[in-house]
């Protein structure tokens, strides 16, 4: 009987080590197929030349949306499987009776860590505030959280290498290490809503991280992927059409000339119009990728797709139901000016 | 049975509810189901990620939408 247990035993795990590994076997014959085929296919089957602007408009489109989803399929992937050894509870219970600035730091890097979404900042707000974590540390975490996430992760590795992508997410730790801190120097916890402080956390933790087996948490990678996949595809797409439209068709140098190194308000005005604007990393990266090709500077581009993942307006609709205008509006200005300056420091260094 | 789905209106929220309800009826419990939507409400559960089923006060899913399947294994022995 225990043999046939055993047996049993084993042959699943065979074939769930098996299958993903001629999961990642496919995944890397796609990866490498990707660029020639469609130089095949449009240069050579089609008839376009590559090095026109609708030749190279089109290439760049088809190529560019199958790589993209292809970097973001395998992260998503492999970050969900990772993350589900953690949760939001057990990020919780790490921060308790951590004093300010080492909990700023352990905030923030827990924030990228901890898979969260930021549909649930209401409640888990309420769960660090009202179980004693201090605001300014709590709000380490909601600034780190969607300012370092995995799809930025994915597709900067996969269109800059690993460079950009460190400085990408140093810089993100950076500001929301010092945005949560300045919040929590500035006393501001009367512009919590009363009820926050009030709220009495009864009932035993419900750790969503543990008791999961392998299948499982493959199981949930799996599922992520198919999720966000479906969520921000338009984003991908329009994103990549404009990417195709600036690739094909913008003048040369014109981006370079109004908003290049030279233009010393060109940060500024990118996190200006980042803030407003909803989308998130996948449809800012296409465009990021075209504006780099055309000559813009690397600490511009980074600085408005920050401003854009990482302050968004029906996030601020959300946490106005704990929040009052005015610790909101300290909390986009603050996170703004950080990122502003991470902005200029990266084009005054690179 | 007293079940609870902790949520505001997402459509995890709407799919845990399917599944609870779907489990509830193979199991044949007589249960009452309630929405809770309230943010106030839903994190005086200990609960920070939506959605959430809460069965007689007590929380048994957070954060995740489970399978019929899989609500029914855990409703199967608080039925008694």
């Amino acid at each position: 009987m225990s043999t046939t247990v055993e047996s049993s035993t084993r042959r699943k795990s065979v074939q769930r080590w098996g299958g993903l590994a001629l999961a990642a076997a496919a995944w890397w014959v796609l990866y490498s197929a990707n660029q020639p085929f469609w130089d095949w296919l449009i240069g050579s089957v089609v008839g376009l030349d590559l090095t026109s602007r609708l030749g190279s408009g089109v290439h760049f489109f088809f190529y560019d949306s199958i790589k993209i989803i292809l970097l973001l399929a395998g992260i998503i992937f492999l970050v969900t499987v990772l993350r589900s050894f953690m949760s939001v509870e057990r990020t919780r219970a790490l921060l308790g009776g951590k004093r300010e600035g080492i909990g700023n730091v352990l905030a923030a890097g827990l924030g990228v860590v901890t898979p969260f979404c930021s549909c649930s900042a209401v409640p888990a707000f309420i769960g660090f505030v009202a179980s004693g974590i201090p605001l300014g540390v709590t709000m380490s975490f909601l600034i780190a959280s969607p300012l370092v996430n995995e799809v930025a992760i994915a597709l900067l590795l996969g269109l800059f290498g690993v460079g950009p992508t460190l400085m990408y997410v140093g810089a993100g730790l950076v500001i929301a290490i010092v945005a949560g801190f300045v919040i929590g120097k500035l006393k501001l916890e009367r512009h919590v809503e009363p009820f926050v402080f009030e709220t009495k956390l009864r009932g035993k933790v419900i750790d969503s991280s543990t008791d999961l087996t392998w299948d499982d948490r493959i199981q949930m990678g799996i599922e992520e992927v198919a999720s966000i996949l479906r969520k921000i595809w338009p984003y991908l797409l329009v994103g990549i059409g404009l990417g195709a439209a600036i690739h094909g068709w913008a003048p040369e140098d014109f981006f370079a000339t109004y908003a290049g190194a030279d233009n010393p308000f060109a940060v500024l005005v990118a996190v200006l119009v980042g803030v407003p604007l909803y989308s998130n990393a996948a449809g800012i990266l296409p465009l990021v990728d075209a504006l780099y090709a055309k000559g813009l500077p690397m600490g511009t581009l980074l600085a408005f797709m920050m401003a854009t993942v990482a302050l968004s307006l029906p996030e601020m609709i959300l946490l106005r139901r704990v929040l009052k205008p005015k610790l909101i509006a300290v909390f986009v200005s603050v996170t703004a000016v950080g990122i502003i300056a991470v902005g200029y420091l990266f084009n005054a260094v690179l | 049975m007293n079940i609870k789905i902790l949520g505001s209106g997402c459509a995890n929220c709407v799919n845990l509810e399917k599944a609870a309800k779907q489990a509830a009826s193979e199991l044949g419990i007589d249960a009452t189901f309630e929405k809770v939507t309230d943010f106030a409400d839903i994190a005086s559960y200990n609960i920070m990620r939506t959605p959430g089923l809460v069965v007689d006060e007590q929380v048994i899913v957070s954060g995740r939408v489970p399978t019929a399947r899989q609500v029914k294994e855990l409703l199967a022995p608080l039925v008694g």
